[in-house]
């Protein structure tokens, strides 16, 4: 695992979500929030889980930021006006963010270094879905059918 | 060096903390929904980088549940953004602020 790939895309990843949760205009926060969300497949690539990572870029910047921008351009009127923001959302966050790095901080050395790792196949990941995780899959598949259905009942028009 | 889980655990934070931000001080209901998806993939992170950096021979238990986490992601992501397709056609706004017609 280099550092160099690591600190590439920890920048890239970071200046993407930073500008995707700051700018005034949704349609940029829309293209850089596809772009933070490469990053984070990126980080998956590096860490050994290429199937998530591959996931993760299908799911996301392949229907979800698509989704959005349809969104976006559904709600137009109302994109151009900014809504303001909220300074106290700051204080908090930067409250939980020191709250974080100090657990992570003062939680010593977990793991020093990474083992070598057997890379997970696809493979063995359908075989686990197929065996282990046979529940939580049909579970899933209820719940993405139940989130399709509703998710139309929800746009369609209304009779008046 | 090579990067270790704390750097990993960092980065993850800093991550969850900018999805905060775009929950908590954008007035525009797609900005936080934005920043819910990126609070969710920060989790995703961790446990990746949790499965990685765990004792060997590790279940690919981080793996499976970030799988279901996408998952279920996607499902909120759709759901949200018609509520806020609904919404719009409603009130005619998409700000957060003004829909407030259920406070007593």
């Amino acid at each position: 695992m280099s550092s160099v790939a690591f600190i590439v895309i920890a920048i890239l990843t970071l200046a993407a979500a930073l500008a995707a949760a700051t700018l005034p205009k949704l349609i940029h926060a829309a293209l850089c929030f596809a772009l933070s969300f490469v990053g984070v497949a990126a980080f998956y690539f590096l860490l050994g889980a290429e199937f998530v990572g591959l996931v993760q870029i299908f799911v996301y910047v392949g229907a979800v930021a698509v989704l959005i921008v349809f969104t976006i351009l559904l709600t137009r009127h109302d994109v151009e006006k900014d809504h303001g923001f909220n300074w106290s959302g700051v204080a908090v966050t930067l409250a939980v963010f020191a709250g974080l790095i100090w657990a992570v901080l003062k939680s010593g050395n977990l793991a020093p270094t990474a083992a070598p790792v057997a890379p997970l196949t696809v493979k063995q990941i359908g075989e686990l879905l197929m065996t282990d995780y046979v529940w939580p899959l049909q579970c899933v598949g209820v719940l993405l059918t139940a989130a399709l259905i509703g998710a139309l009942v929800l746009v369609l028009e209304e009779k008046r | 060096m090579t990067p270790t889980l704390q750097f990993f655990l960092i980065v993850s934070a800093a991550l969850f903390c900018i999805g905060l931000l775009a929950a908590l001080s954008r007035r525009h209901a797609i900005f936080i929904l934005i920043g819910i998806e990126m609070m969710l993939a920060a989790a995703g992170l961790n446990f990746i980088a949790f499965w990685r950096f765990g004792p060997r021979p590790a279940p690919p238990t981080g793996v499976m549940v970030t799988i279901f986490a996408i998952a279920i992601a996607a499902a909120e992501a759709a759901v949200g953004l018609a509520l806020v397709i609904a919404v719009y056609r409603h009130y005619r706004t998409t700000n957060v602020d003004q829909l407030d017609h259920l406070k007593g």
